[in-house]
């Protein structure tokens, strides 16, 4: 019981540890030492989770109360750490995707210069540990410092290679959409002090406080703190980033969309559930904003043509049927899906890193095609990956797609149809991309084909790894049509969620039902996946440009475009504006006027100095008799 | 005898200075005029003194009464002074420029 208290600090202090020696000691570490003390602190965070998430599972749940954080008269926020079913399976998945992602790193970066490759591990132990506080945070202070990090260290990564300008703009973009979210979390924990005076989860979820807040109050903080998850989850308005965010290193793609950052919204809005399920308006907006970003981006990632950006887009369109879940009450569901989401899209970009480290940097998938047969693994695990993002049953993302479905259907059918329609262009564009990657003819050049090899274990093992996750991890949540009790991910992390299923009503859908509701998601999926694989198995490069709709879809709804317009612009033109008027005209206008004027005012002063003994005279008596004037009749 | 006579006398020394400083372009008539107003202060620096001495507040110091009187020569004696200054400047001005108009002394004009 106590032990566990003893070592929880230790899995965010390991990164931070990691973060801390590869960060200071850059220009003296080697390669190899810095790879190994980055990946082994992961490592190590992840063997103390496993022990964390074992007796979790035995029913020890505690919150860790370390030390004050604040304590002043009225308010009190303790650094605690909070144990409990829902945050230690996020530390397992962190550690664990984590760590397969800092040993994919280390082949994966090894071209860059030893001091830039400390810094990367440094960067990405940082980012582990920033979502581990996040996780562990037994309040919204908390776990608000650790949401801070995450947007910190992914501006640092994506903007990892900054000598190149659109990179750091691809950077600035992240942090600053970042940042509005960020004000909205802001705003809610300030909300919840004023009316509760205290941020614990434990005394903001107790029955007693949550009869203080009105039905205002509540709709109000969950939409702020939803504003929040907008921004790290990447949902419309604020999702722009996440595509954008590919200027990173691969794997800290990899890393940003599977295993940390995204599912920080998820995790925030599951753990505040049972304010979530109180305010039924933030419930609905949350199931319409998932909705349309799924939509959206699914369609946006059919007509793209850079490898990375389709992975960045379906990320997208599956962290919007998260949000479904969430939106539709199925918290469980949408946990599920953050955790076979982790696995196969880890996996998903992992195997593209793979790729592009093959074709030597080329992310354009007109340029690949057919590299099954240079590349055995990548290809076995990219399928597999593509299959289970595809929704195919036994795959892990069929029990967990279909479990947010089924309760979308409950909820409103039209949110299951609009569900199913991207799930069946997912099927499509993943299909596509798989296509036009492994199958067909090589395409690019014939020194890109010369140089196509397998990639080095340390990113065959991951990917491999990360693949018997990818099939088997659904197997937690075998729905209860198939298998009484099967549902193990549910009964874990029911007593997190029993707050919430107290108060609301149980839509049980007949077996009949959810038969014909997997035949019919399953059905579309699998026939757009034939179509696609094969269509771009035999795609060539002479394909026509988009035109009409595709175009659209292909410059993605001209949403950037439409950003640019209506703030980007305007806000530039106001900063030209101070810089141009207020800054050059008015400011330095005041500060050389200034100058001018004594300048010219002595100018004019001179001519007093004539030369003229008696013109000094005359002046001096001139300026005695004022003198005695003044004292002698004023 | 009244003090306004002595007031009015050295008002009229000091504007007949003043007014020589002014009009006239002789450096040596512009000096003495200077000298003229100086020794127009001093005048009523004693005639102010002899006032003073016959007043109650003289009686308790008896020092009180001759201090500006003593004061005059010291004047007098730095006035001394201040005109061989003077006067060798003049010297100095005649032999640079043959002349002693002060409107010649415009070199460091510009």
């Amino acid at each position: 019981m106590s032990n566990v208290l003893q070592i929880a600090w230790l899995i965010p202090i390991l990164p931070l540890v990691g973060f801390i020696i590869n960060g200071s000691g850059r220009n003296v570490l080697s390669k190899g030492v810095s790879g190994f003390i980055g990946s082994s602190v992961v490592l190590a965070s992840f063997l103390l989770s496993l022990y964390v998430f074992i007796q979790v599972k035995n029913g020890n749940t505690h919150v860790a109360h370390y030390f004050n954080f604040i304590n002043i008269e009225t308010l009190r926020i303790a650094f605690d750490f909070k144990i409990d079913q829902l945050s230690s399976l996020f530390l397992l998945i962190i550690t664990g995707v984590g760590f397969l992602i800092h040993v994919y790193s280390t082949s994966y970066m090894h071209d860059e210069p030893a001091k830039d490759f400390a810094k990367y591990f440094a960067y990405l132990n940082l980012f582990v540990f920033s979502m581990l506080l996040l996780v562990m945070g037994a309040n919204y202070v908390i776990m608000f410092i650790g949401w801070e990090g995450v947007g910190l260290c992914s501006y640092l990564l994506i903007g990892y290679w900054f000598k190149n300008n659109n990179y750091t703009d691809a950077a600035k973009k992240a942090f600053i959409m970042n940042r509005i979210g960020d004000l909205g979390f802001l705003l809610a924990v300030f909300w919840l002090i004023s009316k509760l005076g205290t941020v614990s989860f434990d005394e903001v979820f107790a029955a007693e406080s949550l009869k203080k807040l009105t039905t205002t109050d509540i709709t109000g903080i969950t939409l702020l703190l939803f504003l929040g998850a907008t921004g790290k989850s990447a949902q419309i308005p604020l999702y722009t980033w996440l595509p954008d965010a590919m200027a990173g290193p691969t794997p800290v793609s990899a890393l940003i969309h599977a295993a940390t950052m995204v599912t920080a919204g998820i995790y925030m809005i599951a753990r505040s559930n049972i304010l979530y399920t109180m305010a039924p308006v933030t419930l609905a907006v949350i199931a319409i904003t998932g909705i349309a970003t799924a939509v959206l981006a699914a369609s946006i990632a059919i007509y793209q043509n850079d490898i990375k950006k389709v992975l960045a887009y379906s990320t997208v369109s599956q962290l919007g049927y998260m949000f479904v879940g969430l939106g539709v009450g199925a918290y469980t569901g949408a946990v599920f899906h953050v955790m076979t989401h982790a696995f196969f899209k880890a996996l998903l970009f992992l195997g593209a890193g793979s790729v592009i480290h093959a074709m030597g940097g080329e992310q354009d998938m007109r340029n690949m095609g057919g590299l099954k047969k240079h590349m055995k693994i990548t290809h076995l695990t990219f399928l597999l990956g593509c299959l289970a993002i595809a929704g195919m049953p036994p795959f892990s993302g069929f029990f967990s797609k279909d479990e947010i479905l089924a309760a979308a259907y409950a909820n409103n059918p039209v949110l299951w149809g609009v569900g199913v329609f991207t799930a069946i262009m997912t099927a499509f564009y993943m299909f596509r991309l798989y296509g036009m990657t492994f199958l067909g003819k090589f395409r690019g050049t014939h020194e890109q084909e010369h140089h196509l090899h397998e990639s080095p274990a340390a990113i065959t093992m991951p990917l491999v790894i990360l693949a018997i996750l990818a099939v088997i991890g659904g197997l937690v949540g075998i729905p209860e049509v198939f298998m009484h009790g099967g549902h193990r991910l549910e009964t874990f992390l029911e007593p997190v969620f029993a707050q919430s299923k107290a108060i609301t009503e149980k839509h049980t859908l007949s077996h009949a039902t959810e038969y014909m509701l997997m035949a019919v998601s399953v059905g579309g999926a699998l026939v757009a996946l034939l179509f696609a694989w094969n269509r771009y198995s035999k795609y060539s490069k002479t394909e026509s440009e988009p035109a009409g709709f595709a175009k659209l879809l292909a410059n993605k709804w001209y949403v950037d475009e439409l950003y640019n317009a209506i703030i980007v612009s305007p806000l530039k033109s106001l900063a030209g504006f101070f810089n141009n008027i207020i800054e050059k005209k008015v400011i330095d206008g005041v500060v050389n006027g200034t100058g001018k004027a004594v300048n010219y005012g002595s100018r004019q002063l001179r001519y007093l100095q004539s030369g003229q003994v008696g013109a000094y005279v005359l002046l001096m008596v001139i300026g005695m008799l004022v003198l005695f004037i003044i004292q002698l009749f004023l | 005898m009244d003090i306004k006579a002595y007031i009015i006398l050295s008002l009229t020394l000091f504007t007949i200075g003043i007014i020589g400083v002014l009009v006239r372009r002789n450096a040596i008539i512009i000096f003495m005029c200077i000298e003229l107003m100086l020794n127009a202060v001093n005048l009523l620096l004693v005639a102010f003194s002899k006032m003073h001495a016959a007043s109650e507040a003289a009686k308790a110091s008896p020092s009180f009464a001759s201090d500006a009187q003593i004061f005059v020569f010291f004047i007098m004696v730095v006035a001394a002074a201040e005109v061989s200054v003077g006067l060798a400047i003049i010297v100095m001005l005649y032999r640079n420029t043959h002349s002693v108009d002060v409107n010649f002394l415009n070199r460091l004009k510009n």
